[in-house]
């Protein structure tokens, strides 16, 4: 790291990369795998790539501040085309790949783009269909043709065939590039990156090269990492947390990112590579601990018994042995064993056997979920951010992991709580301004420069920071005791049967919640009691899984009893809804969080029913399918309610 | 979209097939022209599957004369339809149930392989080079698919959709010109159809591949079919492009069933 942070000069992205390719032009930047192969860039590839879109952007009229709209899977070549927009000192704008063509028509729009880096037909499409609504646009890139053959459109251009027209470009004009480089400076707009959109429409996050390089230098330094890293990029492009493991850092670190094939190979690739360096968010690690525990039921006797063995060692001293705490000789011993008869081969399938630190964050993680990690020597820590702040405000220092914290606050970062709880940061990574909203940017940034993040949360004994939920959602019963939905759903979502859940209790007399299944873990269960059921709705409304639901609810409802801010807080009665929330219906954000407002606007009926007392109630919903078209599903829904504890702390304090 | 053809690449003359006293044919005639996606459409025991064993040469009709490109074919094994060129996919799907996706494709190229099985046995020299070359080709047909995911996963374990398309991944991997679908959609729920359409037209799209089809899921035959056969108890009751074949009376009488 020494070639880096010696030199200030490195100071954007583009002279980063370039950088790179004269410093180690032959270790491998990025792979990709294709045809079954895991095809290499080295950072000299990458480079001689990057000039050669670039310089094809600028032949079709790219200037200096113009935004370039990306979309599309973890590819190398939309990697680079973000690098090289940034080369010519335009700003790229990363769209979720799965959104609809309506929902992008807006920030196509917002953000005025008039060139277009998609990855396939698929996206094409999506912008031809709604080339009406975005009159700018000038020009669609895509880098795969397959099933195009037959499209005329003008707009329409391969990847390829710019980057033919751009290497003509550079061979006349060789200098042309390095000047555009050397006009960037490092508080230019690297990359415009949209909010969720929770509430209101999406804002668009203007970030500079020296906010996420800072980021990317305080995290790179925080955990040592080096140019041999290797991490696999799957999470969206448009995901601020991919944007800084997978852009900003490996381009800071020189470390080397691997696309996986397609979206389904995701953990037959992440075996193949076996990443030093991960990041997931929780539902992926709670996805892989699911498969994991499925096929160990599938199991014999003699092998079920040998995992479950081990794995109460690795609970009772695996976390400790990871902190480096001291540990007695024969748990030592125990576990030296599990480790090569489980732990070992675990990892291996998992693809985590080579990893040095992996990250979640994005939601709250379940405790268990956890602990079965640390304890079976995966060095997993939590992070806090946003996409207004790089993704990075607060990490885990190795050996201080405590479950229900967030860590400390990060290099360069400053972290104090209002009056009312909620968190405000500053430091370098904070972003520079929402994309044409002074007055959303005047309503985040106060007087004094800190970011209002939003959150409500404290500080603990030693100085990490424990968030307990939104500041604005956190509201009150009408007995005055306070309310924390999401608090109550991820202790609800810590179920491997629960998937999602929604609880209502703000203005009401007691708290009361609406549950999806986990479809793949409940259909499991329900196969092995023998229940036939002919698909989700169904599965959902028989009262064996009402009673496997009740179960879990109830020892929620005993955890919330112990505490005496939360004792209040106990569901009395709930609901399995008939559908699964879904992000093409709006009842969740592409990064799968609650749309509450929505939520309780469109299922009126069914809240009505929870608090009139009522048995069932019958609801119609309209649903989106992937293809666009729309369908019906009706069912008439159970209510039941759940025993309640009485709080053991007393009431006094509420 | 203004679609072309070639010439005619297969012609049926006069074919009449029986097994015994069964008369499964009777004087049929009907041509496919090149790059078109062909249907044949019917009612359960029309003689659908029946005229699809002859065209890749498993049943010899008693009468009738088949045409393929240009040259009166004679008698003769469906291994030999196989080196002409014609790949098809099984109503009932046959492949190898233990082995993986992969090894399943790979029995695609086996007619293309040159080197004998010792050589393989070795797998030097010209064998491994050859195996390459195979193998590159199967990714890219494993690709075309969208089956990256499964391609070590062994048949037997995956869903009936999937290994549907497993099995037009082994017909492509013989590159053919002709492909014939037996049913490729039956048991399909509506998204895997849709995918099946577009894998279908992309096919026929990219690789300029003959495609003769039968189907019972009339909506997909009527989407992309270029020309529908129509068959009803052995007999030809109507030929042409769909719209005019879904409004010929005879065609309805078919389906429908008529009061006598």
């Amino acid at each position: 790291m020494s070639d880096t942070s010696g030199q200030t000069s490195l100071d954007t992205f583009p002279r980063l990369l370039m950088n790179h390719a004269r410093v180690r032009p032959t270790r491998p930047a990025m792979r990709e795998k294709e045809y079954g192969i895991w095809q290499t860039y080295t950072w000299a590839e990458v480079a001689e790539n990057v000039r050669a879109i670039a310089c094809g952007l600028a032949e079709l009229g790219f200037k200096r501040g113009d935004r370039l709209a990306i979309i599309g899977d973890n590819r190398p070549r939309l990697y680079w085309s973000v690098a090289a927009c940034q080369c010519l000192g335009g700003i790229p704008v990363m769209l979720y790949q799965d959104a609809v063509a309506e929902e992008m028509t807006y920030v196509l729009q917002d953000a005025e783009i008039r060139f277009a880096v998609v990855e396939d037909q698929e996206q094409v499409d999506k912008m031809l269909e709604i080339q009406a609504d975005v009159p700018l646009l000038e020009h669609v890139i895509y880098d795969d043709p397959r099933g195009m053959r037959h499209y005329t459109q003008t707009l329409l251009l391969g990847l390829d065939e710019l980057q033919e027209m751009g290497r003509i470009h550079d061979r006349n004009q060789s200098d042309f590039l390095d000047g555009e480089i050397e006009k960037g400076a490092s508080d230019d707009i690297s990359i415009m990156l949209y909010t969720s959109g929770t509430t209101g429409k999406p804002k668009g996050v203007c970030q500079t090269h020296g906010a996420f390089i800072a980021a990317a230098k305080g995290g790179a330094q925080f955990d040592n990492l080096t140019d041999q890293e290797d991490i696999l990029s799957y999470l969206p492009m448009a995901w601020v947390g991919d944007h800084l493991f997978s852009f900003a850092q490996a381009m800071y670190a020189g470390f080397t990112i691997n696309c996986p094939e397609s979206g389904e190979t995701v953990m037959t690739d992440l075996r193949e590579i076996g990443p030093t360096y991960y990041f997931a968010p929780p539902r992926v690690f709670e996805n892989l601990l699911t498969t994991v525990m499925i096929r160990m039921e599938d199991a014999g006797w003699f092998k079920r018994k040998i995992f479950a063995h081990f794995m109460d060692v690795a609970k009772r001293c695996g976390a400790e042995i990871l902190d480096g705490k001291s540990v007695s000789g024969s748990d030592r011993l125990q576990y030296w064993l599990g480790n090569l008869l489980v732990y070992g081969p675990l990892k291996n399938v998992l693809g985590m056997s080579r990893i040095r630190v992996a990250y979640t964050a994005g939601a709250a993680i379940g405790p268990d979920l956890f602990r079965f990690y640390r304890s079976i020597g995966i060095n997993l820590k939590q992070l806090y951010g946003q996409t207004e702040t790089c993704a990075y405000v607060c990490l885990q220092p190795d050996g201080q992991i405590k479950l229900d914290s967030v860590g400390k606050p990060a290099p360069f970062v400053e972290v104090k709580l209002a009056d009312n709880g909620e968190i405000l940061v500053k430091g370098p990574m904070l972003l520079k301004a929402y994309y044409k909203r002074p007055d959303a940017t005047a309503e985040s940034l106060n007087e004094e420069g800190y970011f209002m993040t939003g959150d409500a949360g404290f500080f603990d004994e030693d100085g990490h920071l424990k968030i307990i939920d939104r500041a604005k959602d956190v509201g009150k019963l009408t007995d005055g005791s306070m309310f924390a939905p999401n608090y109550i759903e991820n202790k609800l979502k810590f179920f491997q049967h629960i998937k999602e859940a929604v609880a209502f209790g703000s203005d009401r007399d007691f708290v009361t919640a609406f549950i999806n299944i986990d479809l793949e873990a409940v259909g499991n269960w329900a196969e092995r009691k023998g229940l036939a059921y002919s698909g989700y709705t169904d599965l959902a409304q028989q009262s064996a899984i009402y009673d496997l639901i009740r179960g879990g609810i109830e020892q929620v409802n005993a955890d919330l009893a112990s505490d005496p801010m939360m004792s209040s807080s106990q569901i009395k009665r709930f609901l399995i809804l008939h559908k699964e929330l879904d992000a093409d219906d709006g009842e969740l954000t592409r990064t799968r969080k609650v749309r509450r407002k929505f939520i309780s606007e469109r299922y009126n009926v069914l809240i009505d029913a929870l608090y009139s007392g009522k048995d069932s109630q019958y609801i119609e919903t309209e649903v989106k399918y992937e293809d666009g078209r729309t369908g019906k599903i009706a069912a008439t829904l159970r209510i039941e309610n759940v025993k309640t504890f009485a709080g053991n702390a007393g009431k006094q304090a509420a | 979209m203004a679609r072309e053809f070639g010439d005619v690449i297969i012609d049926l003359q006069n074919i009449s097939l029986r097994f015994g006293g069964v008369k499964a044919l009777t004087d049929i005639s009907f041509n496919v022209r090149e790059h078109e996606i062909r249907a044949i459409i019917g009612p359960n025991g029309a003689g659908k599957s029946s005229m699809l064993n002859v065209i890749n040469g498993v049943y010899h009709p008693q009468e009738g004369k088949i045409i393929f490109h240009g040259q009166e074919r004679q008698k003769m094994e469906p291994y030999e339809a196989a080196s002409q060129g014609i790949a098809r996919t099984f109503q009932n799907i046959a492949l190898f149930k233990g082995m993986t996706v992969l090894d399943n494709i790979m029995t695609g190229r086996n007619l293309m392989m040159k080197t004998n099985f010792l050589h393989h046995a070795l797998f030097w020299g010209k064998a491994q080079r050859e195996e390459i070359e195979h193998r590159k080709k199967v990714e890219e047909v494993i690709e075309f698919l969208e089956i990256q995911s499964i391609r070590k996963t062994p048949v037997g374990r995956l869903p009936y959709g999937l290994q549907k398309r497993v099995e037009l991944a082994r017909a492509l991997a013989a590159e053919p010109n002709l492909l014939l679908l037996d049913e490729p959609m039956a048991g399909m729920n509506v998204e895997e159809k849709q995918d099946m359409c577009r894998f279908i037209l992309d096919v026929n799209d990219q690789f300029g591949t003959t495609i003769v089809l039968i189907e019972h899921d009339m909506g997909v035959v009527m989407d992309i079919s270029d020309r529908v056969v129509v068959l009803d108890y052995g007999k030809k009751i109507g030929d042409g492009p769909p719209d005019e074949v879904k409004n010929d009376p005879k065609v309805i009488d078919a389906y429908l069933g008529t009061s006598h």
